[in-house]
């Protein structure tokens, strides 16, 4: 019979095999579905999963997906170690996009060398200023931020739906619910001319590495850690919760600002009412993905980054709804959440003649 | 119940072995308990006693060995199927769920809702009956240390066991507080229930116990009658090798400056059952040793939170260090003034026990030793100054990289010990010194306070344990409902008359009446 038992200390293996397992998993009980669909599963994987990556710009779309899943990740990774749970990068991210965007509409005759550094400046703000308003609720009023986060992610969001609808509304757009394109200048250089390889592609890994050093080797980053791990030890030492949390809350919430402005300049050239498709909430499955490790987002960042190409692929190709990529990410983080209780428990099988030791 | 075979003893291990990865925790190991006896298990940390008694209690599987329970061979399967046979056990470490009551707590250990039916008044009855007044509503967060021992006694003795094993449980109680145990124990022993008394206080032992088993790395040394040896001959037994009492420190300059004052310092208890303290005041001179007694849960540690920073006086000069007013201060401030504390707890306050003990010995002493440079660890420093604790303390580790969890409660306490002792500070405040651990532990201890007084610093030991307050101190206070007794010099102290300062077990009941004349 299968029994369960408590290790005592967490395992190193399953720290890095669990994700594997959860990989694994999630590819069984996605081909069972496809199967169920009555679609034959390698094909349906194939395209899901291969495709995406070998066609024609494959890699750099990729990258493009993945930038600001990174960068958002990569903060969230970084709450998440201290014991601060946002949830609602996807508010942040948008508000960051209202932000710069503002200011790219406001002012698009301003030299490029001006006018993008504030651009991204302003996301940044605007990311930070919604993180900082939930840490503000939550040392203030002691409110939850994992309720707060995520309720002014649908806040921002309908903030960024009225302003694009109504007084942002490109005048020559025929009524489509999106505002004017950003000048040149707003919308920043290109790694290579006329793609849409934008800035963030080079920020992102430079993104995760500073903060990978800032969490292992600095004294903020030990205090972040001390603070996750126990509250009281942090205030034996000395370190101040609430300027961690403010901290926490700023720098997760300005990435993902700054991670917004970036999509919105970056690739649509525009604001939009759906310019992200829940990247917010699948930078959560990053970070964990990632082992709230921001050197782990970045291959965590390219997975899901993959997902959601494969999920335009499989519409494309096979007529299936986009609504798999979805699924996709779900059971990932279902199987994620579910395999990290390997770490602290082993399950042993014990047939019925191996008891006992008189 | 006991008539049918009293020659046979209740429990009987022979050649008990257990392997560990690289460890030998048992080797071959016998203990025999008698019915209605009490019985010591005796040996330093590490000696393989808690091994032993896992496999009693069903945790651990042993290697090789036979157990008789009542003259029957058995295996015993797990922890639900001693107590089905009859074996309670009261662990060091307590397992109680923080945010549940009292009552709530029990009744998750009880099996079937037939047991939980009127389990509020059984709680209140056996726990007076048996001198261990617990209210069944009080959340455990908010009670004490020792407190929180008799709900684990309590819920042992509501099953009725025949064997009751107790894992260090005088460590957090007052002397008086130790006597309503003994006789609690007495009692039980007299009406036929066995009991396995672990301990490293070896007068207890001998006061107690009618035999003890002694081992020594995971092997028997000894059976001995506790009253036929003197405390100095037990030690050595455990430990073999003579023991030294701490070199006696020279006597105090006369007219030395005083480094830590208190003055009318009152704080409100930042948790719902904590005691307020009310207008603390003293003065410690360099080279100073202050012992403050007291009952668990009268306000020391609400009184350690106050002197470490954690949390603020009312007013700056309610604590000066040195001259400077350090009451609206932070602990960061406190410790470059050469403050330095170890609180109680070791788990989660002290230490970080997921970390590395490198990352521990920097967590309290990199401000002293200058660890951060340009806001980066330096950790080829910190390595070393971990390095260092664990060699001039005897750590027994395998080295900084490990995490603080996977040593034994006395080592992990050497090391914190050792990570304040060796930032030299000005002030120390050291909070149960010695609580779960071993005599040669202690002792290491014990020598460095002392040292370090020598050289100046003004220490205070905050403990339940009169006899280290005895040794070390050179004056004793007592807390007693948030008040602090005008300290007394040790010379003109006794243990009873300290004993009555502390209250006698009900000092919460007496605070109003008990005002100290202080100015």
């Amino acid at each position: 019979m299968l029994k369960v038992e408590a290790r005592g200390s967490e395992s190193r293996f399953w720290r890095y095999a669990s994700p594997v397992l959860a990989l694994l998993l999630t590819g069984v009980t996605t081909s069972l579905i496809f199967l169920a669909m009555g679609r034959p599963p390698a094909t349906t994987v194939y395209t899901f999963l291969i495709q995406p990556l070998i066609q024609q710009d494959g890699m750099s779309a990729l990258a493009v997906k993945a930038a600001p899943l990174i960068i958002m990740g990569v903060g969230l990774s970084l709450a998440y170690r201290a014991n601060v749970w946002n949830i609602g990068t996807d508010g942040q991210f948008n508000l960051g996009a209202i932000c710069g965007g503002g200011i790219a509409l406001a002012l698009p005759d301003l030299p490029m060398i001006l006018l993008f550094p504030a651009v991204l400046l302003a996301g940044l703000i605007g990311g930070a200023a919604n993180g900082g308003l939930v840490a503000w609720l939550r040392i203030r009023f002691n409110a939850n931020e994992i309720l707060t986060s995520l309720m002014f992610a649908y806040i921002t969001n309908y903030l960024l739906i009225w302003l694009v609808t109504g007084p942002w509304r490109d005048p020559m757009g025929f009524g489509f619910p999106q505002t004017a394109m950003f000048s040149d200048s707003a919308a920043g250089p290109r790694l290579i001319a006329d793609t849409n390889l934008h800035l963030g592609i080079v920020l992102a890994p430079l993104v995760a590495v500073g903060l990978w050093f800032m969490l292992e080797k600095s004294l903020l980053g030990f205090q972040f850690r001390v603070l996750g791990q126990a509250t009281r030890a942090a205030r034996f030492a000395g370190f101040r919760e609430h300027r961690l949390v403010w901290i926490a809350m700023l720098i997760s919430g300005g990435l993902a600002g700054l991670a917004g402005i970036l999509e919105a300049t970056g690739t649509l050239n525009q604001l939009t009412t759906t310019l992200s498709p829940g990247y917010g909430f699948t930078a959560i499955i990053v970070a964990f993905l990632g082992r709230l490790n921001p050197l782990g987002c970045i291959p965590a960042g390219l997975l899901l980054a993959l997902t959601y190409l494969g999920g335009d692929a499989a519409q494309i190709r096979l007529g299936l709804p986009n609504a798999v990529t979805g699924i996709f990410q779900g059971i990932l983080l279902f199987y994620l959440l579910g395999c990290d209780f390997l770490l602290l428990n082993r399950i042993t099988w014990r047939a019925a003649a191996a008891r006992g030791v008189p | 119940m006991t008539q049918a075979a009293p020659q046979t003893p209740l429990l009987q291990m022979r050649g008990m072995t257990k392997q560990y990865p690289g460890c030998l925790a048992n080797d071959h190991v016998n203990l025999t308990i008698q019915r209605g006896e009490i019985h010591a298990l005796l040996g330093e940390n590490g000696a393989g006693k808690s091994t032993l008694v896992k496999t009693i209690y069903g945790i651990v599987k042993p290697d090789a060995g036979e157990v008789t329970w009542e003259g029957q061979p058995i295996t015993i399967q797990n922890p639900g199927h001693a107590q089905r046979l009859g074996i309670g056990m009261v662990f060091q470490h307590f397992s109680l769920f923080e945010a549940l009551t009292v009552a709530e707590n029990i009744a998750l250990g009880l099996g079937s809702a037939k047991d939980r039916a009127g389990l509020r008044a059984r709680i209140v009855k056996v726990s007076n009956e048996y001198g261990l007044p617990l209210d069944p509503d009080r959340v455990v967060h908010d009670l004490s240390v020792g407190e929180r021992q008799r709900i684990e006694i309590v819920r042992c003795l509501l099953q009725r066991p025949k064997l009751l094993i107790m894992d260090e449980p005088t460590s957090v109680l007052t002397p008086a507080e130790v006597q309503t145990l003994f006789v609690t124990l007495r009692r039980l022993a007299s009406e036929g229930c066995s009991i396995l008394y672990i301990s490293h206080k070896l007068e207890e032992v001998r006061a107690l116990c009618s035999a003890a088993t002694i081992m020594r790395l995971g092997r028997n040394v000894a059976e001995v009658v506790p009253a036929t040896k003197t405390v100095k001959e037990l030690a050595e037994i455990m430990i073999a090798m003579d023991l030294n009492a701490p070199t006696p420190r020279p006597p105090m300059a006369p007219g030395a400056r005083p480094r830590l004052v208190l003055d009318r310092l009152t704080v409100r208890s930042p948790h719902q059952f904590g005691t307020d303290l009310k207008q603390v005041s003293l003065t410690l001179a360099g080279g100073e040793i202050l012992g403050i007694a007291g009952i668990a849960g009268n306000g020391q540690s609400e009184l350690m939170d106050a002197l470490s920073g954690e949390i603020l006086a009312g007013h700056p000069a309610n604590i000066v260090i040195d001259g400077t007013p350090v009451g609206l201060l932070g602990p960061h401030e406190r410790r470059r003034l050469r403050g330095c504390f170890v609180p109680e707890e070791r788990n989660g306050h002290g230490a970080v026990t997921t970390m590395t003990l490198a990352e521990n010995a920097f967590l309290s002493s990199y401000i002293r030793n200058a660890l951060v440079r340009f806001g980066v660890i330096d950790s080829r420093k910190t390595h070393a100054f971990a390095q260092d604790i664990i060699q001039r303390f005897d750590v027994r580790t395998t080295g900084p990289k490990a995490q603080a969890r996977s040593l034994s409660g006395g080592n992990l306490q050497k090391f914190l010990v050792g990570r304040e002792v060796l930032q030299q500070p000005s002030v120390l405040v050291i909070n149960q010194p010695t609580w779960g651990v071993d005599a040669g532990a202690a002792l290491a201890i014990h020598e460095a306070i002392m040292q370090l007084a020598a050289q100046g610093a003004a220490v205070i030991i905050i403990s339940q344990d009169l006899d280290e307050i005895f040794v070390l101190a050179d004056r004793i206070a007592v807390m007693a409902g948030g008040h602090l007794s005008d300290p007394i010099p040790t010379r003109d102290a006794t243990v009873e008359s300290i004993g009555r300062l502390m209250g006698g077990g009900g000092a919460a009941v007496h605070t109003a009446p008990a005002e100290p004349a202080h100015a």
